[in-house]
């Protein structure tokens, strides 16, 4: 498991039904490419983050697949309609086999 | 009576600059989460009467309008990465004593206030003018029985970014005078210097030709009170003795070591042409 | 105009190279284009792209696409080591199909992002993006 990853999500608490919200995530990884090179000239193995899923009550809001030019500290920001109240999940998926999950709910009128 | 010198002659080439050095400042103000107003120019302090500048600028003003739209909000401000680890940090126990940074400091947001906004500063019982990293460790080592953080490793930024948005919007005001005159005068001194191959000093780019361009760079003022800002370039955050290293090797000089008392006067001395500008840490920057 | 044998040579190096370079650099994007789109044709239109003229820093460059009705948006940087940048996928609870994030950019390079709608064409739009690299800010 890579070090410190630590998510950051940002999800307003309440909205109408069938309202468009706009959600922000971060999450604190190297996203080491795999093209950099250390002291002694060896190339550093690619470890990245390769894919990012955002789930509401069950149902795919976005999938993201990530490559290595995706910047370190990834960031994403995208919209979802919800119908009712329910529980976003966020999951992020790591090249070493590490899955990092984060939750919100939200309170639909 | 050679810095006098140099200072006049940079006043009076100044003069022709200064105008279009000021052409760059395109007014826009900088308000954080819609709420934090940061104060990004200012009159300048009274000790830089002869720079040859009137308005003190913070790097932000330089910095394209993507860069600077990563500021105004703490979500899309990667730094905050950082502060959410300096938040644990600060409560997490560590050290023989059994102490955390909360044990005698309590929540950070009320007894960190306005306490980035005078550093550096003199420590009497120290006897020396100590900068936040400095005084960190030191209460790691003495009061908390921990091991000191590395001066310019993540953990030390993240508690420095930590401590920087408890005085975000406070104006910088570092003392200059008193027990810290020596160290100030120091840090002037250096500030004027010419180092290495280039035989550039801090004035020649930041006094001299801020809004200039130096091969893809937009020169700013070098103020710090921005710092630990969030480089681009880096992914990360780099503090202040940091970067005084990365221009010192610009110059193609040996520089000095992060922590060392040349580089605690410089940024008493770099932190004092700040006075006025708005605590703006933690920034982002190219 | 008369060219001496080594302005000649120079000459001819120069068209060699410049006619093999293009060439390599889109067999790349030509395969990540051709993965996503199954060789279908890519119209233009319906798709956005927002990215910086001038990206102060390569490291961190934010881009937004946006294809109201898409399923998928693919992001290209053409002059990157390898053009693939992320791929969005949009399922029944995305609200707008749009999304903004932060991408490397190893050089000024155009940036490509192709859409697939729902009835099985696809649209494209690019921009350049100039990365300023070096100065002494390090």
């Amino acid at each position: 498991m890579a070090d410190n990853v630590t998510p950051r999500i940002r999800v307003p608490r309440e909205a109408a039904a069938g309202e468009v919200i706009e959600i922000k995530t971060l999450i604190s990884h190297q996203m080491e490419s795999g093209q950099r090179r250390d002291g002694d000239g060896n190339i550093i193995p690619r470890s990245i983050i390769n894919r990012f899923v955002c789930e509401f009550n069950g149902e795919t809001v976005v999938d993201v697949t990530l490559e290595p030019a995706i910047s370190t500290n990834p960031y994403f920001e995208f919209t979802a309609t919800v119908p009712e109240s329910g529980t976003f999940t966020f999951t992020w998926y790591d090249d070493d086999g590490s899955v990092y999950t984060d939750t919100k709910e939200i309170t639909v009128s | 009576m050679r810095k006098v010198l140099q200072r006049t002659v940079a006043a009076m080439a100044l003069g022709s600059i200064a105008s279009i050095a000021m052409a760059q400042d395109d007014g826009a103000d900088l308000v954080i989460n819609g709420e934090i107003e940061i104060a990004v120019r200012a009159p300048a302090p009274a000790h830089m009467s002869d720079t040859g500048i009137d308005t003190i600028l913070s790097g932000w003003v330089f910095r394209s309008d993507e860069t600077r739209q990563l500021e105004m909000d703490d979500f899309d401000n990667p730094a905050f990465l950082a502060v959410d680890q300096g938040l644990e940090a600060w409560n997490t126990v560590e050290g023989t004593e059994g102490k955390s940074c909360a044990t005698c400091h309590g929540d950070v947001e009320e007894s960190m206030a306005g306490v980035r906004a005078v550093y550096p500063r003199w420590n009497e019982e120290a006897g020396e003018v100590r900068t936040l990293a400095g005084q960190i460790n030191d209460c790691r080592t003495n009061q908390m029985g921990a091991d000191a953080y590395a001066y310019d490793k993540s953990d030390m930024t993240a508690m420095e970014a930590l401590i920087s948005v408890q005085s975000r919007g406070m104006p910088v005001n570092v003392a200059i005078d008193g027990p810290a005159a020596d160290a100030w005068a120091q840090g002037q001194e250096m500030y004027y210097t010419r180092y290495g191959q280039l035989e550039l000093s801090c004035a020649n780019c930041h006094e001299q030709n801020y809004g200039n361009y130096i091969r893809a760079d937009h020169l700013s003022q070098g103020q710090i009170n921005g710092f630990p800002t969030y480089r681009l370039k880096n992914a990360g955050l780099v503090q202040t003795h940091n970067r005084f290293r990365g221009c010192i090797r610009d110059t193609r000089a040996e520089t000095f070591a992060v922590g060392s008392p040349e580089f605690v006067a410089l940024e008493l001395y770099v932190a004092s042409r700040g006075n006025g500008l708005s605590v703006e840490g933690p920034s982002v920057r190219p | 105009m008369t060219f001496n044998r080594r302005q000649a040579l120079v000459m001819s190096m120069g068209a060699a190279a410049a006619a093999v370079l293009p060439l390599r650099l889109s067999a790349a994007i030509e395969d990540n284009i051709a993965a996503f789109t199954g060789g279908a044709a890519i119209g233009e239109g319906g798709i956005t792209l927002t990215a910086p003229e001038i990206a102060e820093n390569g490291n961190t460059v934010p881009v937004s696409v946006s294809a109201p009705g898409a399923t998928a948006i693919m992001i290209l940087a053409a002059g990157n080591p390898t053009p693939a940048v992320g791929t969005f996928h949009f399922g029944p609870l995305a609200g707008e199909q749009s999304a903004s994030t932060r991408i490397r950019l190893a050089g000024t390079q155009d940036v490509i992002a192709i859409a697939q709608m729902p009835d099985g064409s696809f649209v494209q739009a690019s921009q350049e993006v100039k990365v300023t690299i070096g100065g002494c800010g390090g």
